[in-house]
């Protein structure tokens, strides 16, 4: 089960020449620096920027042949760009209604994974921007894609709803199992999601691999010897802002 | 209140307005898309011979207009001498001249509408399944649609007072072409006649305040709905 990638494609500062392949259960995260042309990768997939040449295969069907609204990419990008003049409801039900073949991922599991039950009746600019990326996901999810694009979905959130929405993009994974592409510059993101990572810098795939080959976790263990002062690596530091109590354990990751 | 020849006016100019918007809006939506989406060569210059009308005397589009759907015109002759329809002199050619002087105010305005979309909007609709007509349909037109609505009354505001080219193409023959204005001007050509100008005027007045003030409130109520 393979998605595999080839996009050429000129940009203002240099020009993209992403090959990849990726496995197509789980989720890959094409991670890199602002800039480096991982959404310009995203878009060129959905079909929906000009590329001198594109070849996208998912297990073996070739989708870069189609026109953008037949390729059954579902696609959530950091706003979520609600059509302002439907309801919720109308909103999710409007990739829904345009997948005319069987709909494997149904309507109440959307719904239920995504907890959006109470929002049908909203309107989209009556909702926290956390509430609109799940709205957009679901819509997503409803259209019946075969492939889901990611592109930052929670940098324009806020550090608590960013947490919210990443338990609610781990649960659609495992609740629906569709491959997903995550474009990221966050590490904790990607190493929290991803399954597979392929990183891309200037327009380049400079590697491609298991997350946690690529980005394995740097982590720090201390602990708390009195009220704002801990002991990490053997040194002892001044932190007033760590109201834990004596003995408590301490991790600083990058 | 008013004498039968003044309602005469009011009744005509409404439905010669009523035409020249019906057909120039859906003139306007149609080079409004063109123009905001497409391009091609002599792009600009279509453009600006769209324009025209808004900055030529409306005499002269009307004096055009002879030229071309006169009787013995290009086109006005073809339609004379294969359909038997004409134009000048007709409560149809006065539409169509006042339908040309407003086209280019409304023209702006569809623009303007039809520009004011969010393209990603539009990209969402495609990614979800949504073809060309299908996203035209859906989303842009939806989303246009308070701004469209005051290119129409806009363009009604314009074509019910248009002048020079209705008197020039038309004439100004009561009952027939007779709009508000000319009939305005008629009153004043006669002795006594400042009376019936001044009751037609304030009734032009009004009808043009009424458009106003709703093209404002539909372009208010577009901007909250697309609003985020």
């Amino acid at each position: 089960m393979t998605l595999s990638v080839a996009i050429r494609r000129p940009l203002d500062a240099f020009s993209l020449d992403i090959v990849f392949d990726a496995p197509a259960d789980g989720l890959t995260v094409l991670f890199g620096p602002s800039g480096a042309g991982k959404s310009a990768t995203l878009a060129a997939i959905a079909g929906l920027a000009p590329t001198s040449s594109a070849r996208v295969d998912l297990n073996g069907v070739s989708l870069d042949a189609l026109p953008a609204e037949r390729r059954r990419i579902g696609f959530v990008h950091q706003q979520a760009h609600l059509f302002p003049h439907m309801s919720v409801e109308r909103n999710l039900r409007y990739g829904w209604m345009r997948a005319t073949e069987t709909r494997p991922i149904a309507w109440d599991a959307v719904i239920g994974v995504l907890g959006i039950g109470h929002l049908l009746h909203r309107a989209p600019r009556d909702l926290s921007g956390g509430e609109r990326q799940r709205v957009a996901l679901g819509r997503a999810l409803l259209s019946q894609p075969r492939l889901l694009l990611l592109d930052e979905p929670v940098s324009a959130l806020d550090a608590a709803r960013r947490d919210e929405v990443l338990g609610f993009i781990a649960a659609l994974k495992e609740r629906f199992g569709l491959p997903i592409l995550y474009v990221t510059h966050s590490a904790e993101e990607a190493r929290r999601l991803g399954d597979w990572l392929v990183r891309i810098e200037q327009g380049r795939v400079v590697a491609q691999g298991p997350t946690a080959e690529l980005l394995p976790a740097r982590e720090l263990a201390g602990e708390v010897i009195a009220p704002g002062r801990i002991r990490v690596d053997g040194r002892d530091l001044d932190m007033p802002g760590i109201d834990a109590p004596a003995g408590s354990i301490v991790r600083i990751s990058w | 209140m008013l004498s039968p020849e003044e309602w005469q006016a009011l009744l005509l100019s409404l439905r010669v307005a009523g035409w020249a918007t019906f057909w120039g809006l859906i003139a306007a939506i149609g080079f409004a898309w063109l123009l905001a989406r497409h391009r091609f060569p002599g792009r600009i210059l279509l453009d600006a011979l769209l324009h025209a009308p808004l900055v030529l005397p409306p005499v002269v589009t009307g004096f055009a207009l002879l030229l071309i759907f006169g009787v013995e015109g290009p086109v006005g002759g073809w339609l004379d001498r294969a359909l038997g329809v004409r134009l000048a002199f007709t409560p149809a050619g006065a539409a169509l001249a006042a339908g040309v002087c407003a086209f280019p105010l409304m023209l702006r305005a569809a623009r303007q509408a039809i520009g004011a979309v969010d393209p990603a909007l539009e990209d969402a609709a495609r990614a979800l399944g949504a073809g060309p007509v299908d996203r035209a349909v859906t989303i842009v037109l939806p989303l246009a649609a308070p701004g469209l609505l005051a290119a129409a009354v806009v363009g009604f505001a314009a074509a019910l007072g248009e002048f020079g080219a209705v008197i020039t193409f038309a004439a100004s023959i009561p009952g027939e072409t007779q709009t508000l204005p000319l009939a305005i001007y008629a009153a004043l050509q006669v002795p006594g006649g400042e009376g019936a100008a001044l009751r037609l005027s304030l009734i032009a007045l009004a009808v043009a305040l009424v458009g106003l003030i709703a093209s404002e409130a539909l372009l208010a109520f577009g901007r909250r709905r697309a609003a985020r």
